[in-house]
Protein backbone atom coordinates (compact mmCIF):
# COMPACT_ATOMS: atom_id res chain seq x y z
CA UNK A 1 0.00 0.00 0.00
CA UNK A 2 1.78 2.82 -1.31
CA UNK A 3 0.04 6.93 -0.69
CA UNK A 4 1.83 8.11 -3.46
CA UNK A 5 3.51 5.75 -5.54
CA UNK A 6 4.51 7.30 -9.15
CA UNK A 7 7.65 9.76 -9.58
CA UNK A 8 6.93 13.16 -9.79
CA UNK A 9 8.92 16.68 -9.93
CA UNK A 10 9.21 18.14 -6.49
CA UNK A 11 7.22 21.47 -5.49
CA UNK A 12 9.73 23.78 -5.68
CA UNK A 13 9.10 25.06 -2.47
CA UNK A 14 10.79 21.19 -1.56
CA UNK A 15 13.41 22.11 -3.66
CA UNK A 16 14.12 25.06 -2.06
CA UNK A 17 13.82 23.62 1.66
CA UNK A 18 15.47 20.49 0.50
CA UNK A 19 18.58 22.55 -0.49
CA UNK A 20 19.12 24.97 2.41
CA UNK A 21 18.48 22.24 5.14
CA UNK A 22 21.51 20.29 3.68
CA UNK A 23 23.54 23.50 3.35
CA UNK A 24 22.58 24.18 6.94
CA UNK A 25 24.05 20.72 7.99
CA UNK A 26 26.73 20.68 5.52
CA UNK A 27 28.19 23.73 5.85
CA UNK A 28 29.13 23.20 9.42
CA UNK A 29 30.26 19.84 8.56
CA UNK A 30 32.35 20.45 5.62
CA UNK A 31 34.06 23.15 7.59
CA UNK A 32 35.15 20.94 10.51
CA UNK A 33 36.17 17.75 8.30
CA UNK A 34 38.49 20.29 6.09
CA UNK A 35 40.22 21.97 9.55
CA UNK A 36 40.47 18.61 10.64
CA UNK A 37 41.89 17.21 7.42
CA UNK A 38 44.38 20.11 7.12
CA UNK A 39 45.29 19.12 10.91
CA UNK A 40 45.29 15.63 10.06
CA UNK A 41 48.33 15.94 7.59
CA UNK A 42 50.80 17.21 9.53
CA UNK A 43 51.27 12.80 10.20
CA UNK A 44 52.80 13.10 6.80
CA UNK A 45 54.81 16.21 7.35
CA UNK B 1 2.37 21.47 23.48
CA UNK B 2 0.23 20.12 20.75
CA UNK B 3 2.97 21.36 18.17
CA UNK B 4 5.28 18.80 19.61
CA UNK B 5 2.92 15.71 19.44
CA UNK B 6 3.27 13.24 16.69
CA UNK B 7 0.09 13.48 15.29
CA UNK B 8 1.23 16.55 14.56
CA UNK B 9 4.05 15.55 12.36
CA UNK B 10 2.87 13.28 9.76
CA UNK B 11 4.37 14.18 6.28
CA UNK B 12 1.92 15.83 4.18
CA UNK B 13 1.76 16.09 0.62
CA UNK B 14 4.66 17.31 -1.20
CA UNK B 15 6.98 16.00 1.31
CA UNK B 16 10.70 14.91 0.69
CA UNK B 17 11.85 12.07 3.05
CA UNK B 18 15.36 13.63 1.81
CA UNK B 19 14.63 16.34 4.60
CA UNK B 20 14.28 14.25 7.37
CA UNK B 21 18.47 13.19 7.53
CA UNK B 22 19.52 16.92 7.57
CA UNK B 23 16.74 17.22 10.40
CA UNK B 24 18.65 14.23 11.97
CA UNK B 25 22.06 15.90 11.39
CA UNK B 26 20.63 18.82 13.09
CA UNK B 27 21.01 16.87 16.72
CA UNK B 28 23.88 14.58 15.96
CA UNK B 29 26.56 17.30 14.85
CA UNK B 30 25.07 19.32 18.31
CA UNK B 31 25.31 16.20 20.60
CA UNK B 32 28.29 14.86 18.89
CA UNK B 33 30.07 17.97 20.47
CA UNK B 34 30.59 15.62 23.22
CA UNK B 35 33.94 14.00 21.53
CA UNK B 36 35.13 17.40 21.69
CA UNK B 37 34.50 18.47 25.48
CA UNK B 38 38.52 17.40 26.16
CA UNK B 39 39.30 21.13 24.70
CA UNK B 40 37.94 22.79 27.74
CA UNK B 41 39.67 19.85 30.42
CA UNK B 42 43.34 22.01 29.97
CA UNK B 43 41.34 25.61 30.42
CA UNK B 44 38.90 24.58 33.50
CA UNK B 45 42.09 23.66 35.24
CA UNK B 46 43.20 27.26 35.16
CA UNK B 47 39.91 29.31 36.25
CA UNK B 48 41.63 30.56 39.18
CA UNK B 49 45.72 30.74 38.61
CA UNK B 50 44.61 31.90 34.75
CA UNK B 51 47.97 31.17 33.23
CA UNK B 52 49.09 28.21 35.29
CA UNK B 53 47.01 25.89 38.05
CA UNK B 54 46.73 27.53 41.21
CA UNK B 55 45.86 25.93 44.74
CA UNK B 56 41.71 25.51 44.69
CA UNK B 57 42.04 24.62 40.95
CA UNK B 58 40.01 21.79 39.60
CA UNK B 59 42.53 18.44 39.04
CA UNK B 60 42.21 16.96 35.18
CA UNK B 61 41.37 13.78 36.84
CA UNK B 62 38.63 15.61 38.36
CA UNK B 63 37.44 16.89 35.14
CA UNK B 64 37.61 13.77 33.53
CA UNK B 65 34.66 12.43 35.53
CA UNK B 66 32.19 15.30 33.45
CA UNK B 67 32.68 13.37 30.31
CA UNK B 68 32.56 10.24 32.11
CA UNK B 69 29.49 10.96 33.67
CA UNK B 70 27.49 12.07 30.32
CA UNK B 71 28.37 8.54 28.88
CA UNK B 72 27.00 6.83 31.65
CA UNK B 73 23.48 9.05 31.41
CA UNK B 74 23.85 8.17 27.80
CA UNK B 75 23.28 4.75 28.16
CA UNK B 76 20.92 5.00 30.99
CA UNK B 77 18.83 7.57 29.60
CA UNK B 78 18.42 5.91 25.59
CA UNK B 79 17.14 2.48 27.55
CA UNK B 80 15.19 4.37 30.01
CA UNK B 81 13.71 6.94 27.82
CA UNK B 82 14.03 4.81 24.61
CA UNK B 83 9.87 3.87 24.84
CA UNK B 84 8.55 7.15 25.78
CA UNK B 85 10.70 8.51 22.66
CA UNK B 86 9.02 6.09 19.99
CA UNK B 87 5.40 6.31 21.48
CA UNK B 88 5.74 10.44 21.76
CA UNK B 89 7.74 10.91 17.93
CA UNK B 90 10.68 12.56 16.85
CA UNK B 91 9.32 15.99 17.00
CA UNK B 92 8.67 15.72 21.47
CA UNK B 93 11.93 13.61 21.44
CA UNK B 94 14.19 16.49 19.75
CA UNK B 95 12.76 19.11 21.67
CA UNK B 96 13.48 17.81 24.56
CA UNK B 97 16.96 17.31 23.46
CA UNK B 98 17.65 20.53 22.83
CA UNK B 99 16.39 21.88 26.01
CA UNK B 100 18.36 19.43 28.11
CA UNK B 101 21.58 19.90 25.94
CA UNK B 102 21.44 23.69 26.21
CA UNK B 103 20.69 23.80 29.95
CA UNK B 104 23.45 21.32 30.46
CA UNK B 105 25.69 23.94 29.07
CA UNK B 106 23.90 26.77 31.23
CA UNK B 107 24.13 25.08 34.16
CA UNK B 108 27.56 24.10 33.40
CA UNK B 109 28.44 27.91 32.71
CA UNK B 110 27.06 28.83 36.06
CA UNK B 111 28.99 26.00 37.59
CA UNK B 112 32.04 27.46 36.02
CA UNK B 113 31.51 30.64 37.26
CA UNK B 114 30.64 29.89 41.54
CA UNK B 115 33.55 27.58 40.48
CA UNK B 116 31.25 24.62 41.84
CA UNK B 117 32.72 21.65 39.77
CA UNK B 118 29.31 19.46 41.11
CA UNK B 119 27.02 21.48 39.26
CA UNK B 120 28.82 21.07 36.35
CA UNK B 121 28.53 17.22 36.91
CA UNK B 122 24.83 17.79 37.23
CA UNK B 123 24.67 20.53 34.53
CA UNK B 124 26.82 18.76 31.15
CA UNK B 125 27.12 15.50 33.32
CA UNK B 126 23.61 14.36 34.16
CA UNK B 127 21.39 17.01 32.24
CA UNK B 128 23.97 17.06 28.95
CA UNK B 129 23.98 13.07 29.38
CA UNK B 130 19.85 12.87 29.04
CA UNK B 131 20.12 15.08 26.25
CA UNK B 132 22.88 12.48 24.74
CA UNK B 133 20.66 9.52 25.41
CA UNK B 134 17.13 11.03 23.83
CA UNK B 135 19.21 13.04 20.96
CA UNK B 136 20.98 9.88 19.65
CA UNK B 137 18.10 7.65 19.36
CA UNK B 138 15.58 9.63 18.48
CA UNK B 139 15.67 10.17 14.85
CA UNK B 140 16.46 6.33 14.28
CA UNK B 141 13.69 5.09 14.00
CA UNK B 142 12.16 7.76 11.91
CA UNK B 143 14.78 7.35 9.62
CA UNK B 144 14.53 3.77 9.26
CA UNK B 145 10.71 4.20 8.34
CA UNK B 146 11.79 6.85 5.70
CA UNK B 147 14.10 4.27 4.13
CA UNK B 148 12.79 1.28 4.23
CA UNK B 149 14.65 0.57 1.37
CA UNK B 150 18.16 1.92 2.65
CA UNK B 151 17.93 1.82 6.35
CA UNK B 152 22.14 1.65 6.97
CA UNK B 153 22.35 4.51 4.28
CA UNK B 154 19.61 6.43 6.56
CA UNK B 155 20.98 5.56 10.22
CA UNK B 156 24.82 5.90 8.73
CA UNK B 157 24.37 9.42 7.89
CA UNK B 158 22.51 10.52 11.12
CA UNK B 159 25.12 8.92 13.49
CA UNK B 160 28.12 9.91 11.26
CA UNK B 161 26.78 13.22 12.14
CA UNK B 162 27.74 12.30 15.96
CA UNK B 163 31.15 11.26 14.85
CA UNK B 164 31.15 14.67 12.76
CA UNK B 165 30.00 16.64 15.63
CA UNK B 166 33.52 17.02 17.08
CA UNK B 167 34.72 18.42 14.28
CA UNK B 168 32.65 21.49 14.53
CA UNK B 169 32.50 21.75 18.22
CA UNK B 170 37.07 21.09 18.27
CA UNK B 171 37.63 24.63 16.77
CA UNK B 172 34.93 26.42 17.55
CA UNK B 173 35.06 26.25 21.60
CA UNK B 174 38.63 26.85 20.75
CA UNK B 175 37.92 29.61 18.73
CA UNK B 176 35.16 30.98 21.28
CA UNK B 177 37.45 30.50 24.54
CA UNK B 178 40.28 32.71 22.76
CA UNK B 179 37.49 35.58 21.98
CA UNK B 180 36.20 35.59 25.94
CA UNK B 181 39.97 35.21 27.61
CA UNK B 182 41.33 37.95 29.04
CA UNK B 183 44.60 38.43 31.07
CA UNK B 184 42.35 38.21 34.10
CA UNK B 185 39.70 35.53 32.96
CA UNK B 186 39.20 32.35 31.11
CA UNK B 187 36.30 32.43 28.85
CA UNK B 188 35.07 29.00 29.78
CA UNK B 189 31.38 30.36 31.16
CA UNK B 190 30.93 32.31 28.37
CA UNK B 191 31.84 29.69 25.47
CA UNK B 192 29.27 27.50 27.37
CA UNK B 193 26.60 30.24 27.17
CA UNK B 194 27.19 30.38 23.67
CA UNK B 195 27.96 26.95 22.47
CA UNK B 196 23.84 26.32 24.86
CA UNK B 197 22.49 29.01 23.21
CA UNK B 198 23.89 28.01 18.87
CA UNK B 199 22.99 24.52 19.83
CA UNK B 200 19.75 25.00 21.04
CA UNK B 201 19.09 26.90 17.81
CA UNK B 202 20.11 24.20 15.58
CA UNK B 203 18.19 21.38 17.54
CA UNK B 204 14.97 23.56 17.42
CA UNK B 205 15.50 23.50 13.48
CA UNK B 206 15.65 19.98 13.15
CA UNK B 207 12.59 19.01 15.44
CA UNK B 208 10.57 21.71 13.32
CA UNK B 209 12.50 19.90 10.13
CA UNK B 210 11.37 16.29 11.31
CA UNK B 211 8.41 14.45 9.93
CA UNK B 212 6.85 10.95 10.18
CA UNK B 213 5.90 8.69 7.29
CA UNK B 214 2.03 8.65 7.17
CA UNK B 215 0.77 4.91 7.90
CA UNK B 216 1.91 2.27 5.41
CA UNK B 217 4.12 4.74 3.06
CA UNK B 218 6.17 3.12 1.01
CA UNK B 219 8.95 4.86 -1.41
CA UNK B 220 7.81 5.05 -5.05
CA UNK B 221 9.05 1.54 -6.85
CA UNK B 222 9.97 -0.06 -3.89
CA UNK B 223 8.59 -3.71 -2.87
CA UNK B 224 9.30 -5.02 0.82
CA UNK B 225 11.72 -8.09 0.10
CA UNK B 226 10.21 -11.61 0.47
CA UNK B 227 9.93 -12.76 4.49
CA UNK B 228 13.23 -13.96 5.92
CA UNK B 229 15.48 -14.11 2.55
CA UNK B 230 18.10 -12.25 4.35
CA UNK B 231 16.75 -12.31 8.31
CA UNK B 232 15.09 -9.11 7.53
CA UNK B 233 11.63 -9.39 9.31
CA UNK B 234 8.25 -7.83 8.85
CA UNK B 235 7.03 -8.63 12.16
CA UNK B 236 7.40 -5.98 14.74
CA UNK B 237 8.70 -7.14 18.61
CA UNK B 238 7.37 -5.09 21.82
CA UNK B 239 10.30 -3.24 22.92
CA UNK B 240 10.27 -5.81 26.79
CA UNK B 241 9.79 -8.14 24.92
CA UNK B 242 12.97 -7.67 22.58
CA UNK B 243 14.81 -8.29 25.79
CA UNK B 244 13.27 -11.81 26.61
CA UNK B 245 14.79 -13.22 22.74
CA UNK B 246 18.36 -14.11 22.56
CA UNK B 247 19.18 -12.21 19.57
CA UNK B 248 19.24 -8.84 21.56
CA UNK B 249 21.81 -10.11 24.10
CA UNK B 250 23.43 -11.70 21.09
CA UNK B 251 23.65 -8.16 19.24
CA UNK B 252 24.55 -6.16 22.25
CA UNK B 253 27.80 -8.68 22.67
CA UNK B 254 28.71 -7.98 19.16
CA UNK B 255 28.16 -4.25 19.77
CA UNK B 256 30.10 -4.06 23.11
CA UNK B 257 33.02 -6.36 21.42
CA UNK B 258 33.21 -4.14 18.33
CA UNK B 259 33.16 -0.55 20.51
CA UNK B 260 35.80 -2.69 22.88
CA UNK B 261 38.13 -3.46 20.67
CA UNK B 262 37.93 0.21 18.48
CA UNK B 263 36.97 2.60 21.70
CA UNK B 264 40.61 1.80 23.68
CA UNK B 265 42.97 2.11 21.08
CA UNK B 266 40.89 5.59 20.46
CA UNK B 267 41.68 6.88 23.15
CA UNK B 268 45.50 6.00 23.43
CA UNK B 269 45.80 6.25 19.75
CA UNK B 270 48.51 9.69 20.45
CA UNK B 271 50.69 7.82 23.08
CA UNK B 272 50.48 4.36 21.11
CA UNK B 273 51.57 5.51 17.96
CA UNK B 274 54.32 7.36 19.60
CA UNK B 275 55.21 4.81 22.08
CA UNK B 276 55.73 2.06 19.60
CA UNK B 277 57.71 4.29 16.53
CA UNK B 278 59.75 6.41 19.29
CA UNK B 279 61.63 9.34 16.97
CA UNK B 280 59.30 8.41 14.01
CA UNK B 281 56.00 9.50 15.31
CA UNK B 282 56.63 12.86 16.87
CA UNK B 283 53.41 14.69 19.02
CA UNK B 284 52.29 17.03 16.20
CA UNK B 285 52.39 13.95 14.28
CA UNK B 286 50.69 12.13 16.43
CA UNK B 287 47.65 14.71 16.76
CA UNK B 288 47.16 14.55 12.82
CA UNK B 289 46.93 10.80 13.13
CA UNK B 290 44.58 11.19 16.17
CA UNK B 291 42.80 13.71 13.38
CA UNK B 292 42.59 10.75 10.32
CA UNK B 293 41.25 8.36 12.64
CA UNK B 294 38.52 10.91 13.70
CA UNK B 295 37.89 11.17 9.70
CA UNK B 296 37.40 7.46 9.33
CA UNK B 297 35.43 7.17 12.81
CA UNK B 298 32.89 9.47 10.70
CA UNK B 299 33.28 8.31 7.51
CA UNK B 300 33.10 4.80 8.42
CA UNK B 301 30.10 5.11 9.84
CA UNK B 302 28.26 6.38 6.47
CA UNK B 303 30.01 3.89 4.39
CA UNK B 304 29.75 0.36 6.51
CA UNK B 305 26.24 1.16 7.24
CA UNK B 306 25.29 1.69 3.63
CA UNK B 307 27.58 -1.28 2.39
CA UNK B 308 25.24 -3.25 4.80
CA UNK B 309 22.18 -2.40 2.41
CA UNK B 310 23.59 -4.72 0.15
CA UNK B 311 25.93 -7.43 1.49
CA UNK B 312 23.58 -7.62 4.72
CA UNK B 313 23.77 -6.72 8.05
CA UNK B 314 24.98 -10.09 9.70
CA UNK B 315 27.67 -9.76 6.84
CA UNK B 316 29.09 -6.63 7.63
CA UNK B 317 29.64 -7.62 11.24
CA UNK B 318 31.53 -10.88 10.11
CA UNK B 319 33.67 -8.72 8.48
CA UNK B 320 33.95 -6.33 11.15
CA UNK B 321 35.18 -9.56 13.34
CA UNK B 322 37.05 -10.99 10.63
CA UNK B 323 39.39 -8.43 9.10
CA UNK B 324 39.46 -6.79 12.69
CA UNK B 325 40.96 -10.11 13.78
CA UNK B 326 43.28 -10.28 10.80
CA UNK B 327 44.18 -6.41 11.65
CA UNK B 328 44.82 -6.20 14.85
CA UNK B 329 47.47 -9.13 14.72
CA UNK B 330 49.23 -7.89 12.25
CA UNK B 331 49.86 -4.55 14.41
CA UNK B 332 52.64 -5.95 16.58
CA UNK B 333 54.16 -7.02 13.29
CA UNK B 334 53.80 -3.63 11.65
CA UNK B 335 55.85 -2.07 15.17
CA UNK B 336 58.74 -4.88 14.77
CA UNK B 337 58.82 -3.84 11.27
CA UNK B 338 59.27 -0.41 11.63
CA UNK B 339 56.32 0.13 9.31
CA UNK B 340 54.70 3.58 9.99
CA UNK B 341 52.17 3.18 7.13
CA UNK B 342 51.19 -0.34 7.98
CA UNK B 343 50.18 0.90 11.47
CA UNK B 344 48.12 3.73 10.53
CA UNK B 345 46.24 1.87 8.11
CA UNK B 346 45.92 -0.84 10.19
CA UNK B 347 44.03 1.60 12.91
CA UNK B 348 42.22 3.41 10.06
CA UNK B 349 40.16 0.55 8.49
CA UNK B 350 39.83 -0.71 12.27
CA UNK B 351 38.54 2.38 13.65
CA UNK B 352 36.03 2.92 10.97
CA UNK B 353 35.04 -0.26 12.13
CA UNK B 354 34.27 0.93 15.04
CA UNK B 355 32.22 3.52 13.52
CA UNK B 356 30.03 1.62 11.40
CA UNK B 357 29.30 -1.08 14.51
CA UNK B 358 27.69 1.96 15.92
CA UNK B 359 25.75 2.94 12.48
CA UNK B 360 24.90 -0.67 11.39
CA UNK B 361 23.12 -1.57 14.69
CA UNK B 362 20.21 0.46 14.70
CA UNK B 363 19.24 -1.34 11.08
CA UNK B 364 20.64 -4.83 12.62
CA UNK B 365 17.83 -4.29 15.07
CA UNK B 366 15.28 -3.39 12.58
CA UNK B 367 15.89 -6.33 10.36
CA UNK B 368 15.19 -8.36 13.78
CA UNK B 369 12.74 -6.75 15.58
CA UNK B 370 10.43 -4.61 12.90
CA UNK B 371 10.36 -0.86 12.79
CA UNK B 372 7.82 -0.19 15.75
CA UNK B 373 10.38 -0.36 18.69
CA UNK B 374 13.69 -0.36 16.84
CA UNK B 375 14.35 3.15 18.58
CA UNK B 376 13.52 2.10 21.76
CA UNK B 377 15.78 -1.34 21.58
CA UNK B 378 17.89 0.77 19.94
CA UNK B 379 18.18 2.47 23.34
CA UNK B 380 18.30 -0.59 25.39
CA UNK B 381 21.53 -1.61 23.53
CA UNK B 382 23.34 1.49 23.90
CA UNK B 383 24.62 0.33 27.46
CA UNK B 384 26.55 -2.09 25.40
CA UNK B 385 28.20 1.30 24.62
CA UNK B 386 28.65 2.19 28.22
CA UNK B 387 29.92 -0.89 29.35
CA UNK B 388 32.23 -0.94 26.51
CA UNK B 389 33.44 2.49 27.59
CA UNK B 390 34.67 0.88 30.55
CA UNK B 391 36.52 -2.31 29.53
CA UNK B 392 37.98 -0.57 25.97
CA UNK B 393 40.64 2.26 27.86
CA UNK B 394 41.05 -0.31 31.40
CA UNK B 395 42.14 -3.12 28.69
CA UNK B 396 44.28 -1.11 26.97
CA UNK B 397 45.69 1.28 30.12
CA UNK B 398 46.22 -1.64 32.63
CA UNK B 399 47.91 -4.17 30.12
CA UNK B 400 49.94 -1.14 29.25
CA UNK B 401 51.09 -0.98 32.86
CA UNK B 402 51.45 -3.89 33.84
CA UNK B 403 54.21 -5.03 30.75
CA UNK B 404 56.00 -1.48 31.23
CA UNK B 405 56.23 -2.59 34.87
CA UNK B 406 57.55 -5.55 34.16
CA UNK B 407 60.38 -4.59 32.01
CA UNK B 408 58.77 -4.94 28.90
CA UNK B 409 60.06 -2.52 26.15
CA UNK B 410 57.15 0.40 25.56
CA UNK B 411 57.29 -0.27 21.76
CA UNK B 412 55.95 -3.95 22.42
CA UNK B 413 54.04 -3.08 25.67
CA UNK B 414 50.85 -2.79 23.74
CA UNK B 415 50.86 -5.84 21.91
CA UNK B 416 49.30 -7.99 24.43
CA UNK B 417 46.58 -5.89 24.09
CA UNK B 418 46.26 -6.38 20.70
CA UNK B 419 45.99 -9.90 20.76
CA UNK B 420 43.57 -9.83 23.16
CA UNK B 421 41.71 -7.15 21.38
CA UNK B 422 41.69 -9.38 18.45
CA UNK B 423 40.44 -12.43 20.71
CA UNK B 424 37.08 -10.52 21.67
CA UNK B 425 36.47 -10.74 18.53
CA UNK B 426 36.62 -14.09 17.42
CA UNK B 427 33.48 -14.20 20.92
CA UNK B 428 32.10 -11.15 18.75
CA UNK B 429 31.83 -13.72 15.91
CA UNK B 430 30.45 -16.32 17.40
CA UNK B 431 28.03 -13.85 18.98
CA UNK B 432 27.60 -12.84 15.38
CA UNK B 433 27.43 -16.25 14.01
CA UNK B 434 24.43 -17.17 16.72
CA UNK B 435 22.10 -14.60 15.77
CA UNK B 436 19.38 -16.18 13.93
CA UNK B 437 15.76 -14.91 13.01
CA UNK B 438 13.32 -14.05 16.10
CA UNK B 439 11.01 -16.73 16.83
CA UNK B 440 7.31 -15.60 15.80
CA UNK B 441 6.01 -15.89 19.92
CA UNK B 442 7.79 -13.05 20.01
CA UNK B 443 6.04 -11.08 17.60
CA UNK B 444 3.30 -8.23 18.33
CA UNK B 445 -0.33 -9.24 17.27
CA UNK B 446 -2.52 -7.23 15.34
CA UNK B 447 -4.35 -6.81 18.25
CA UNK B 448 -1.55 -6.05 20.71
CA UNK B 449 -2.80 -3.11 23.01
CA UNK B 450 1.13 -2.10 24.06
CA UNK B 451 1.79 1.22 23.12
CA UNK B 452 -0.51 1.89 20.60
CA UNK B 453 0.54 4.63 18.39
CA UNK B 454 -2.24 7.54 17.67
CA UNK B 455 -3.79 6.69 14.45
CA UNK B 456 -1.34 8.64 11.46
CA UNK B 457 -3.44 10.13 8.90
CA UNK B 458 -2.01 9.02 5.28
CA UNK B 459 -1.09 11.76 3.13
CA UNK B 460 1.16 12.01 -0.25
CA UNK B 461 4.51 12.63 0.97
CA UNK B 462 7.36 11.58 -1.57
CA UNK B 463 10.68 9.70 -2.03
Amino acid sequence: MTANNQPAPLPTETVIKLVLSWLFVGIPLVFGVIYTLINAMKLFQ
Amino acid sequence: MSFLDRSRTVAGPGFSRWLVPPAALCVHLCIGQAYAFSVFNLPMTKLLGISKSAPGDWALTDLGWIFSIAIFFLGVSSAVFGRWVEEGGPRRAMFTAALCWAGGFLVSAFGVYIHTLWIIYLGYGVLGGIALGIGYISPVSTLIKWFPDRPGMATGMAIMGFGGGAFIASPLSVWLMGKFTTATHVGVAETFIVLGVVYFFFMIVGSILVRVPPDGWLPAGYTPPAESAKLISRHDVFVYDALKTPQFWLIWWVLCLNVTAGIGVLGQASAMSQEMFPGHITPVAAAGFVGLMSLFNMGGRFFWASTSDYIGRKNTYFVFMVLGFVLYCLVPYTGSAGSVAGFVCCFLVIISMYGGGFSTVPAYLRDMFGTRYVGAIHGLLLTAWSMAGIFGPVLVNYIRAYNVAHGVPKAQAYNTTMYIMAGLLVIGFICNFLVKAVHAKYHMKEQDARGSEPALRPAGARA
